[in-house]
């Protein structure tokens, strides 16, 4: 496991889940392109059982984040702590999961969601209990035979999410997750994750570009730049029952926070499209 | 359709005036295949051939997706070998065939090398090309739950490029049997390309015939047995309907 010693811990004992340190991303000159500094000096930290969310304009580098939050990519400058560890690899506390549902089109659906266990060489036996239990959690009972061509959209990145969840991590990281999905079809995987979060009392750091369902699903809100991307504001949402996002799309509150982040993106009526 | 084949090339060169040397009629050919099959081995020569394009298959794609992957692996090295190959793949890699021969003699080794020769570059080319444009994320799937090298190859790398490598296969089976008789064709006193010389020596243009009939037969066991296998391996891209639950 590519982790580093342990940081302190903070004052109340408890390390943050993920926490980013003036943390900064130059991709190095290629051939004509110029080095591209993709986010500057970003300091965010998620306490465990925290749901925020990160919107900015397109090309942020807001996807630059979560893969240096999941050890994919290393900081150029600054470093990210992913419980009160530095992140120098790939580790067991995080999980990503991204808006291509990626499953694998060899695998079954059961098989998909143990790849995260077997690749980390769990045995058979303890895996196929861990599948199982997801494929009742996620609304896949009776599909886990399946391979993935044969499962919708939603059911596929229901799929998606259980992997994502098989792994048990501490933070899951995800990249517009449902950005591909019709309307109705994500708002009932908002609820189910929203629920999953909330029982499980897992960490989120969710990217979107969605703002209702960044003001749906959060506990805070941050908002980035444009490149060198930034963060740039904080909004907290004070909306009650995070686990039931339902409830919260017939707030009317919901629609002031969407509003602010508008507000904020700049967007509108003479926005242009870039 | 096949009985009007067969009933136009039974009655066709007769009407038509063409010359037994030309085209003979379908029974003439038969009986030659008969006399063939009793008096000159026709079995015995086509196993030899036979032999020969399944060593050279099997050889030359295991070859060429071995190559394939490594080359895929580390771009450096494909970077600096790739204009050797490109070059090797354009020479007509039948004209090796008389080299192979002046090397190995009237065996059944060159026809296999030149199978192989033949063999490795669609199945090279179709394993690299799957490699380089391998989903990225994919393999970031694999590396954040922090699989190794050799895990990611086995369990991501290797099975997306079954397609491509298949479709490879494919094109390999029936270039293997080209190359064999090619080789067979240069030099040899066995398989199927040696009868074609020594038919063609004779005039005998209903053996001719014959011969060209054993060789596309063994092209399409060799062809459905690689559709076969790929029915059986790939089976999740075929089972769209009947296996939902």
């Amino acid at each position: 496991m590519a982790v580093a010693p342990a940081a302190p811990a903070k004052a109340d004992g408890i390390p943050p889940a993920i926490e980013f340190c003036g943390v900064d991303k130059r991709f190095p000159a290629r051939g004509k392109a110029a080095e591209v500094l993709a986010v500057q000096n970003v300091n965010l930290l998620i306490r465990p059982g925290e749901v925020v969310s990160i919107i900015g304009p397109s090309g942020c580098g807001k996807s630059t984040l979560l893969n240096m939050g999941s050890g994919l990519a290393m900081p150029s400058a600054g470093e990210v702590r992913v419980a009160g560890e530095t992140v120098t690899g790939p580790n067991s506390h995080v999980a990503f999961m991204l808006q291509k549902d990626l499953l694998m089109p060899w695998r079954t659906i059961t098989e998909n969601i143990e790849f995260g266990l077997e690749v980390r060489g769990v045995p058979a036996a303890e895996r196929a209990a861990v599948s199982a239990q997801l494929l009742t959690q996620c609304h896949l009972a009776g599909f886990g035979a399946n391979y993935p061509h044969q499962l919708s959209g939603g059911m596929r990145q229901r799929a998606a999410l259980a992997r994502t969840l098989a792994v048990d991590p501490l933070v899951l990281l995800m990249d517009e997750p449902f950005s591909a999905l019709d309307a109705q079809t994500k708002m009932i995987l908002q609820q189910d994750l929203a629920q999953t979060v909330a029982e499980q009392n897992k960490t989120v750091l969710f990217i979107t570009h969605d703002l209702a369902e960044a003001a749906a699903l959060s506990d805070r809100i941050l908002v980035m730049s444009e490149r060198p991307g930034t963060i740039t504001e904080e909004i907290i949402v004070h909306m009650p029952s995070r686990e039931n996002p339902m409830a919260r799309r017939k707030n009317t509150e919901l629609g002031n926070y969407v509003t602010r982040l508008m507000e904020l993106l700049r967007l509108d009526a003479h926005s242009e499209v870039h | 359709m096949l009985v009007v084949f067969l009933l136009a090339w039974q009655f066709l060169p007769g009407w038509l005036g063409v010359p037994d040397f030309v085209l003979p009629n379908l029974t003439k050919t038969a009986a030659e295949a008969a006399r063939i099959w009793a008096n000159e081995r026709l079995m015995w020569h086509a196993g030899i051939t036979a032999l020969e394009v399944v060593v050279g298959f099997v050889l030359g794609s295991l070859l060429g997706a071995m190559i394939g992957y490594a080359l895929g692996f580390s771009p450096k090295v494909e970077a600096v070998l790739s204009p050797y190959l490109l070059a090797l793949q354009i020479a007509p890699k039948v004209a090796f065939a008389p080299l192979f021969v002046m090397w190995l003699g009237y065996t059944v080794y060159p026809k296999i090398l030149v199978a192989i020769l033949i063999v490795f570059f669609p199945v090279l080319i179709n394993v690299l090309s799957s490699m380089r444009t391998m989903d990225l994320d994919l393999i970031n799937l694999a590396r954040s739950f922090s699989a190794t090298r050799f895990q990611i190859f086995r369990k991501v790398q290797y099975p997306t490029t079954l397609p491509a490598l298949f479709s490879g296969l494919r094109i390999a089976s029936t270039l293997a049997v080209i190359g064999v008789v090619v080789g067979e064709l240069v030099g040899g006193n066995m398989g199927l390309g040696y009868l074609l010389v020594f038919f063609e020596g004779q005039g005998n243009t209903a053996g001719v015939f014959v011969v060209i009939g054993a060789l596309t037969v063994i092209g399409i066991f060799a062809y459905y047995a690689v559709v076969l296998m790929e029915a059986r391996v790939l089976h999740y891209l075929h089972t769209s309907s009947n296996r939902t639950a």
